[in-house]
């Protein structure tokens, strides 16, 4: 009674286990009718301005677009923060943001049907052995820390890599039965989210989550295990996009070269005897490359290192991953333009710098590419942008440390809602990732269907009335602080505005801003009753039926704004 | 439904807002056919229609004592109506309306208007958004309440909502607003009970399967794509259309949008709409300024507002009598406030307390409750007239004479006890019974029941946990947490466990359980 079993948040989350090939068929058919119609009419072309440094003017809705993009979203300090900067500071700063590695999860999860018997409330459990009925309190506990790196991310792009990078080399937390090894693998990501790739795929590869989700524990040189070997090259650093690719024998020499990897779930280590000590003979599409096959107990570091080597030469793996970034950061077409304008020099700049990914970062952001008008507004909101950004926009905060628990089941609510909107962090449906970033034609469209649009309103709706709860909290939306804090929020016009330019991916037209004012003002037709009640507020803050009054008022308005279409653009 | 082009309408280039709310799963036809008939019982879905002066109307200007007309007309040199242009009311000598309030008049002969004189309540708030906040809410004026009378009736009613709905009991949305939001009075103790249809263009442009038009730019042709799948995924857009496709206006309406509000909601009820609650409001009573023409009283803004008013509600009742519905359709009007007694220099008045209020239809019973209002003998620009009839006395009765409530559950509704008031209804008009009520609190997903309720002591809470972290609290009125009688990770599944109340002192609360994503609140009354 007292233990959930791992099926159960299954069933709870509503997922199934599918894999690749089987979710992608599904997601081919799914079309409507009307949905085939919208694709095929879709006239509007992307941008074709290329990687030189915008030098257009900088203000408010260029330092909007570029928060929306490269954090989770704008805040008003942020935004006038950066706006006293220039472009190029603030994507440096961005980008370059000091670093250091946050403290691990914790036992937070002891309640009155499971006390944890190896590690006390409030300690690491990150080194305590594992426990079939810890676990699952465990790798909530996880991701609950993790969604709080995002929810506190600040004004650092490392979180958003962190994210950018699990869904490109991703590990499902529903398979990995370990919770301190799925901190371990998402630590890992966010290590290396901003240094050197193949630095990353090097501890990506040797990760104990790893090994263990795609069976690399098990590859040994009596019997290979393609898995991960397949996967490193189709979905990690070559791609499919060229209509010549790796050889189903590069796949199994890959196999062959990975064998003898070995984990206890906390680190790994290189058996030689299960190692293949053969030498490995790669196609044509790898300039028929031969890697010596090597024994002992370096010979799996050396041939990996060589492997990673071959895969970066090939001039596909630099295209391949700034594709991926573009479509992550900047739009989901890829026109011929864009190709040449854009993904060909990044992928140059990728390659001369030895495949550090700071530079290509860089450049694109401080591209006019980037700030191009017609690129701004063009991404839907993933489930995470959309629900990270709408706390950090208001500061919605999470019950402090002092309340783990209660902290821990808020942050639960939160990862469960985003997995009813279909992107539960941690859990992409299979190691492609979340089919956004990835299925044609749909891509970013995908995240909004009649299932989960319904679920963001839900989601906001919770947000801004009845809210989260704990035992001892509530998070939600405090309209009030949130008003107080803009510009000028005795002005209905000015609040409305102010609002707006923050939320919503697209302008909307003065007539839609008129139908948002009478929202505020009761319907009445003079502004200045707003101002009153404002004033009236401010001179007696603590009068409950001055602030309930100004607070359903903006929370029926927010409640409205959040359910514009223009609020799932950014 | 045809559905036009995405970019249709760009050179119209107005970009209305889409209809709020009224997201949910797609019905399937699953439900047993004896519990559909059930739920198409007649009395099960009578309506309130309920309108919005917005502003505070000028109730001596809309109904004026004969009685002290001399008084009146010394409080209001300036705008005071002639005596012999009001419009008279059969067997009431001392009561005549404003001549622009013609239709409210003609109804009113047709014995299909209340009139509820000097409503209000004690110690009134002249601020329109506090009043407006009291009588949606119904709260007392020195307490807030951040729910709506509506919604908390439509909550006791269909508790489980928005649990499992629409379901076959309950296929429609349980009230509808037209106007830019949902309003406090539709709110329920835990979340927004209506369905808002932002303004009337918008629901003909549902109608005719049209969206607003979205730039042809990357930007917009993703907005054109949200959009496209927003209506498909506003599950009672499609129910509104259904009702709209099996009725046809009947009456000519006046081209006003009051009355275009109205024939909307007329063609919805004629059309089968099972929703309990229409809301509609006419702005621009907040007459401070000009309110009439010195030269013609009888003439300028409140006339305008009366006529537009009287004349909707007129072609309404009209249509609805036509179309056969009628009878399970009562009305009410209601503002935040009255005038004051005098008027003011700029040819208007000021805020003021009490004004009357007015029930119509043909289930209502036609005439006056309350009496005339007590015009002070040299009046001041101060002067108000003073509540007779409580407003929430009017909500208890509407609750127990329309919508069948017990008279011992209405305070848990309106979150105090106030007293009746008889004569508002026809009398002998049928109850629903209580196997229809008892559907109704079935239907949906229940995931909490609390019993017994009232209760003394124990109470035993029967919950489901959707799995991971579950808690079930106790909170008072004021939404303090009073008791946390569950509070830890469970599996999937039911669970019983009872609490000890009997420390409480006696008052309404709540019952909340919190699990996962679900929550389901469930009010309790401690005796």
């Amino acid at each position: 009674m007292s233990y959930l079993h791992r099926r159960d948040f299954l069933t709870l989350l509503g997922r199934s286990r599918p894999s690749a090939a089987s979710s992608e068929a599904a997601l081919d058919v799914a079309l409507s009718p009307a949905v085939e119609a919208h694709l095929a009419q879709r006239t509007a072309h992307p941008p074709t301005s290329g990687l030189a440094p915008y030098t257009g003017p900088w203000t408010r809705a260029e330092v909007i677009h570029l928060l929306r993009r490269t954090l989770f979203g704008p805040t008003k300090s942020d935004v006038d923060y950066f706006l006293s900067k220039s472009m190029a500071q603030a994507v440096s700063e961005i980008l370059r943001a000091s670093y250091t590695p946050p403290p691990g999860p914790v036992n937070d999860y002891n309640n009155p049907n499971f006390t944890d018997p190896n590690v006390p409330f409030g300690q690491s459990f990150l080194n305590a052995p594992l426990h079939p009925m810890a676990e699952p309190y465990r790798i909530e506990s996880v991701r609950g820390w993790w969604l709080r790196l995002m929810l506190n991310s600040g004004r650092s792009i490392r979180e958003k890599m962190t994210l950018f990078w699990h869904n490109h080399i991703p590990v499902e937390f529903s398979i990995v039965p370990l919770g301190s090894a799925l901190y371990r693998y998402n630590q890992t990501l966010r290590q290396h989210a901003l240094g050197n790739f193949k630095d990353l795929i090097r501890a990506v590869t040797l990760d104990p989550a790893m090994l263990f989700y795609l069976n690399g524990y098990l590859n040994s040189r009596q019997a290979p295990d393609e898995n991960y070997a397949r996967e490193i090259q189709e979905l990690f650093v070559i791609g499919k996009d060229l209509p010549q690719h790796y050889t189903e024998d590069d796949v199994k020499a890959a196999a062959r070269l990975l064998t003898g990897w070995r984990t206890d779930g906390f680190s790994t280590f290189f058996s030689a005897f299960h190692h293949d000590a053969g030498d490995k003979q790669f196609s044509a599409f790898y300039q028929n490359r031969l890697i010596k096959g090597r024994s002992g107990p370096n010979a799996g570091a050396i041939e990996l290192e060589e492997f990673l080597d071959m895969l970066l030469a090939h001039p596909e793996a630099a295209r391949f991953l700034c594709r991926k970034i573009y479509r992550f950061f900047v739009y989901h077409h890829i026109s011929p333009e864009v190709e040449q304008n854009v993904i060909e020099p990044l992928a140059q700049i990728f390659r001369d710098s030895n495949y550090e990914i700071l530079p290509v970062l860089e450049t694109l952001f401080q591209s006019e590419h980037f700030f191009d008008v017609l690129n701004r507004g063009a991404i839907i909101k993933s489930p995470i942008d959309m629900a990270v950004g709408l706390f950090r926009y208001f500061d919605v905060s999470l019950p402090p440390e002092s309340d783990l628990f209660d902290r821990l089941i808020i942050s639960y609510q939160v990862n469960v809602a985003l997995g009813a909107m279909m992107q539960l962090p941690g859990d992409p449906p299979n190691v492609s990732g979340w089919p956004a970033y990835h299925q044609k034609p749909l891509l970013d469209k995908v995240w909004i269907n009649t299932a989960t649009l319904p679920k963001r309103a839900e989601a906001t709706n919770a947000m801004v009335y009845v809210g989260l709860y704990g035992l001892n909290h509530r998070v939600a939306i405090d309209p009030l602080k949130w008003a107080a804090g803009l510009s000028n929020p005795a002005n209905v016009n000015a609040l409305i505005h102010e609002s707006l330019e923050m939320l919503l991916g697209l302008p909307v037209s003065q007539q839609v801003k008129d139908t948002l004012k009478p929202i505020l003002l009761s319907n009445l037709p003079d502004e200045a009753y707003w101002t009153y009640g404002w004033q009236l507020w401010q001179a007696n803050p603590n009068d409950p039926t001055l602030s309930g009054a100004l607070s359903i008022r903006l929370q029926a308005y927010l409640q409205r704004v959040l359910q514009m279409e223009e609020f799932q653009l950014c | 439904m045809k559905r036009r082009s995405f970019i249709k309408n760009v050179a119209a280039g107005v970009a209305l807002p889409s209809l709020l709310g009224g997201f949910g799963v797609r019905l399937h036809a699953t439900a047993p056919l004896g519990r559909l008939m059930s739920a198409l019982d007649a009395d099960n879905d009578r309506a309130l229609v309920l309108i919005q002066l917005d502003g505070g109307n000028d109730g001596l200007a809309t109904l004026s004592p004969l009685d002290q007309y001399d008084r009146l007309k010394k409080a209001r040199p300036n705008i005071a109506l002639p005596e012999n242009r009001l419009l008279p009311l059969t067997g009431l000598s001392t009561l005549a309306m404003h001549p622009a309030f013609i239709g409210m008049r003609n109804l009113y002969e047709e014995g299909q208007v209340r009139i509820v004189q000097n409503a209000g309540y004690p110690n009134p708030n002249l601020s329109h958004f506090r009043a407006t906040d009291i009588w949606m809410s119904a709260s007392h004026a020195d307490e807030f309440i951040g729910s709506g009378w509506a919604g908390r009736y439509l909550a006791y009613e269909y508790p489980n909502f928005p649990m499992g709905y629409p379901n076959a009991n309950m296929p429609h949305p349980l009230a509808v607003e037209i106007g830019y939001s949902m309003s406090l009075s539709l709110m329920g103790p835990q979340t927004g009970m209506g369905f808002v249809i932002p303004d009337t263009q918008s629901y003909y442009q549902l109608l005719a399967g049209e969206q607003a038009p979205a730039p042809n730019t990357p930007a917009g042709e993703q907005l054109a794509y949200v959009r496209l799948i927003a209506q498909q995924s506003r599950v009672f857009a499609q129910a509104i259309l259904d009702a709209s496709k099996k009725a046809t206006n009947q009456a000519t309406y006046p081209d006003t949008p009051l009355a275009a509000k109205l024939k909307i909601i007329a063609r919805l009820i004629a059309g089968g709409l099972k929703s309990r609650f229409y809301l509609a409001s006419i702005g621009g009573f907040d007459t401070h300024a000009q309110q009439a023409d010195t030269s013609d009283p009888t003439k300028g803004a409140h006339a305008q507002l009366l006529q537009q008013l009287g004349d909707a509600v007129w072609a309404f009742c009209q249509d609805i009598q036509a179309l056969g519905v009628a009878d399970r359709v009562a009305g009410m009007t209601f503002s935040e406030f009255g005038r004051r007694v005098a008027s003011n220099f700029s040819d208007g008045t000021d805020h003021g307390e009490a004004a009357p209020l007015f029930l119509f239809g043909t289930p209502v019973a036609g005439g006056v409750t309350g009496s005339n209002p007590k015009l002070p003998l040299n009046p001041t620009l101060n002067d108000n007239l003073p509540m007779e009839v409580d407003f929430r006395s009017v909500y208890a009765t509407v609750l127990r004479d329309w919508f069948c409530v017990p008279e011992a559950d209405v305070p848990s509704i309106l979150m105090h006890q106030h007293p009746f008031v008889n004569g508002l209804f026809r009398p002998g008009m049928a109850c629903l019974t209580s196997s229809v009520r008892e559907d109704h609190w079935e239907a949906g997903r229940s995931l909490l029941t609390c019993r017994p309720n009232p209760f003394r002591e124990a109470v035993v809470l029967d919950y489901e946990s959707t799995g991971g972290p579950t808690v079930v609290q106790i909170l008072d009125a004021s939404g303090r947490i009073v008791a946390t009688p569950v509070s830890g990770w469970q599996a999937q599944g039911r669970y019983q466990t009872t609490w000890d109340g009997s420390a409480l002192p006696a008052g309404v609360y709540f019952c909340r359980l919190v699990s996962g994503q679900a929550q389901q609140t469930r009010t309790l009354q401690k005796h």
